[in-house]
């Protein structure tokens, strides 16, 4: 059986990714959802998803001084080219924050006095939800972002979904363009690029498109809110057009959406006659049915 | 100086409409202000304003050459490297930098004993500064596509911020991994810009653990009031974060956003209302001339 990958991004945050990643694993059969914006995952709170399997993330080390050790001779100053190292009152001292956990101070520290200690708090869930099974990281506060978790997320999700013969897969991006993006995107099938008439919904789209072409991959922009500014929306289509990338189409602004968010529920599960429900039908399908 | 960094878990809760109608507040009123946009995944400050491109300067960072002629493939360079950025294959006599692993840290180059190791700069983006009506007021930072992580392009954003201006307002990068902390270090004060959501609280919450955690000062302005629920409002009042100003949910807004327009400019009232957010705040923590 082949999996069908669709990754949903969007550059600019707030766009609505996660809502119509939600709308698009409700629309009919049961599917495998990812939540790959691990900085942020947000699905679990609509999905509510149950607890099957965690397995701990390690992301990085950072490294720690043994003062019990430390003569406080400097050597490691001069090496971090971090600038993460230096004398507070008199002490060497390292800042947690500006640790690459490169390891260097540690190998050259001639006392052995500085230890590298795993960050062990970022987790990866897997479990069902009401329309299939899911899988979501939630990485630490404040660590390195390096989308290993997210491919931990991909894998993981790839293995559930062929031992459940779910045949397609939505990742729910991160936003940005760097390397957890990078990470959600590589070797997917089709790309669904979510943008927001906004002079910055252009501008951060241009740059996602920019780096989907780098990979190669079918791109499909969605105009969220398009009738926030509709010259805009013309604008973003024109742009589109010229670049060769396909228009899935366009849904309005609609309070229902958040109301389905605050219910706990997908727009398609809140109000699946809505006029924006149906478009989501009709623009799955255009995703899902144009071939590669 | 003062820095006050203007951030938010969710992406698109409100983040630079918010950082960049304090600025012009600010500026109005002739305050000694400057606006540094530290998103540099997706930078989008500079757009809403008539600016003039100052001066630009490229980032860059270090990665090693291997000089296959003096390397006798031992493999200590591989050992010591922390990013698995060297790969070497000793029977085959292959050795290779894969640069985009790479961050710089140079103890491949400390681990050679053969001397085959040199480093060269390679770019990851830009600082980019900007004048408006001749005065260098706005710092943009700016990541090349396909560049992994922003934050040394972030770092270097920051430490280009001169004595000039007694407000600094930064833009920064959602989420709460190290592009975020990185910005929100260098902070006197964090804005948490949110909208009363599910999604939102949630951001929200993990957004003030992590500031808690590095002791850093917050309120909150909730964004698009009287769309979703009261469960931010109730949170603050629970954990007794200040906040600061609700923005009432209108389509205008949102409209006139996505025209580029500043609504500062013309709403006088909103334009006082800021100016009270930061006088407050700068009345409690400013001057602490913060250093990370």
């Amino acid at each position: 059986m082949n999996n069908m990958e669709i990754a949903i991004i969007s550059g600019k945050g707030g766009t609505g990714k996660s809502s119509i990643s939600a709308a698009f694993a409700t629309l009919n059969g049961e599917v495998l959802l990812a939540d790959c914006d691990v900085d942020a995952a947000n699905l679990y709170l609509l999905f509510n998803p149950s607890h099957e399997e965690e397995e701990v993330f390690i992301a990085g080390e950072k490294a720690f001084i043994d003062y019990s050790l430390c003569t406080n001779c400097g050597i490691c100053v001069d090496y971090c080219r971090f600038g993460a190292i230096s004398f507070i009152n008199e002490k060497v001292s390292i800042s947690e924050i500006l640790c690459d956990g490169c390891r260097l101070c540690s190998r050259i520290c001639p006392e052995n006095a500085i230890n590298m200690v795993p960050n062990d708090k970022s987790m990866m869930y897997s479990g069902s939800f009401r329309n299939g099974k899911m899988v979501y990281g939630r990485l630490s506060p404040g660590e390195e972002n390096s989308g290993k978790l997210v491919n931990m997320v991909r894998e993981k999700a790839k293995e559930i979904a062929k031992e459940n013969n779910l045949e397609t897969i939505i990742l729910d991006g991160p936003p940005g363009i760097g390397c957890p993006v990078i990470s959600t995107i590589t070797g997917v099938d089709k790309v669904v690029i979510v943008t927001e008439p906004t002079i910055s919904g252009l501008h951060d789209m241009q740059r996602t498109v920019e780096i989907v072409k780098k990979f190669s991959l079918p791109a499909f922009v969605i105009i969220n809110k398009y009738d926030l500014n509709s010259d805009m929306s013309d604008q973003i289509e024109d742009w589109c057009r010229q670049n060769k990338i396909t228009i899935a189409g366009r849904l309005p602004f609609n309070k229902q959406v958040v109301e389905a968010m605050v219910m706990g529920k997908s727009i398609i599960e809140f109000a699946p006659d809505n006029e924006i429900s149906k478009n989501i039908t009709i623009i799955w399908d255009k995703i899902t049915k144009q071939k590669k | 100086m003062m820095k006050i960094a203007i951030a938010s878990g969710k992406g698109g809760t409100g983040k630079t409409f918010v950082a960049t109608n304090l600025f012009h507040a600010l500026y109005k009123n002739n305050y000694r202000t400057k606006l540094v946009d530290c998103d540099a995944e997706a930078p989008n400050s500079i757009a809403f304003f008539k600016t003039k491109l100052i001066k630009e300067s490229d980032v860059t960072q270090l990665v090693p050459v291997i000089k296959t002629d003096n390397c006798t493939f031992c493999g200590q360079c591989h050992e010591y490297c922390n990013y698995n950025a060297i790969f070497i294959l000793p029977p085959m006599k292959i050795i290779k930098v894969i640069e985009d692993l790479c961050h710089g840290c140079g103890a491949c180059s400390v681990a050679c004993k053969f001397g085959a190791i040199s480093e060269k700069p390679v770019s990851l983006g830009k600082v980019a500064s900007y004048s408006l009506k001749n005065k260098p007021l706005l710092l943009e930072a700016k990541m090349n596509i396909g560049v992994m992580s922003p934050v040394t392009v972030i770092k270097a954003a920051i430490s280009q911020i001169d004595n000039q201006s007694d407000i600094v307002i930064l833009d920064a990068p959602p989420g709460t991994s190290c592009p975020f902390i990185q910005t929100v270090a260098s902070a006197d004060f964090v804005i948490l810009v949110t909208e009363p959501t599910p999604f939102g609280l949630s951001d929200l919450k993990q957004s003030v653990e992590t500031l808690r955690k590095i002791n850093k000062p917050t309120g909150v302005i909730i964004n698009r009031a009287g769309l979703g629920n009261n469960q931010v409002r109730e949170y603050l009042l629970r954990e007794e974060i200040p906040l600061l100003l609700e923005i009432p949910f209108k389509k205008e807004i949102a409209a006139s956003y996505s025209r580029g327009e500043i609504m500062s400019e013309t709403d006088s009232f909103f334009a006082q209302q800021l100016l009270s957010v930061v006088e407050n705040i700068n009345e409690q923590y400013g001057n602490s001339n913060n250093k990370w």
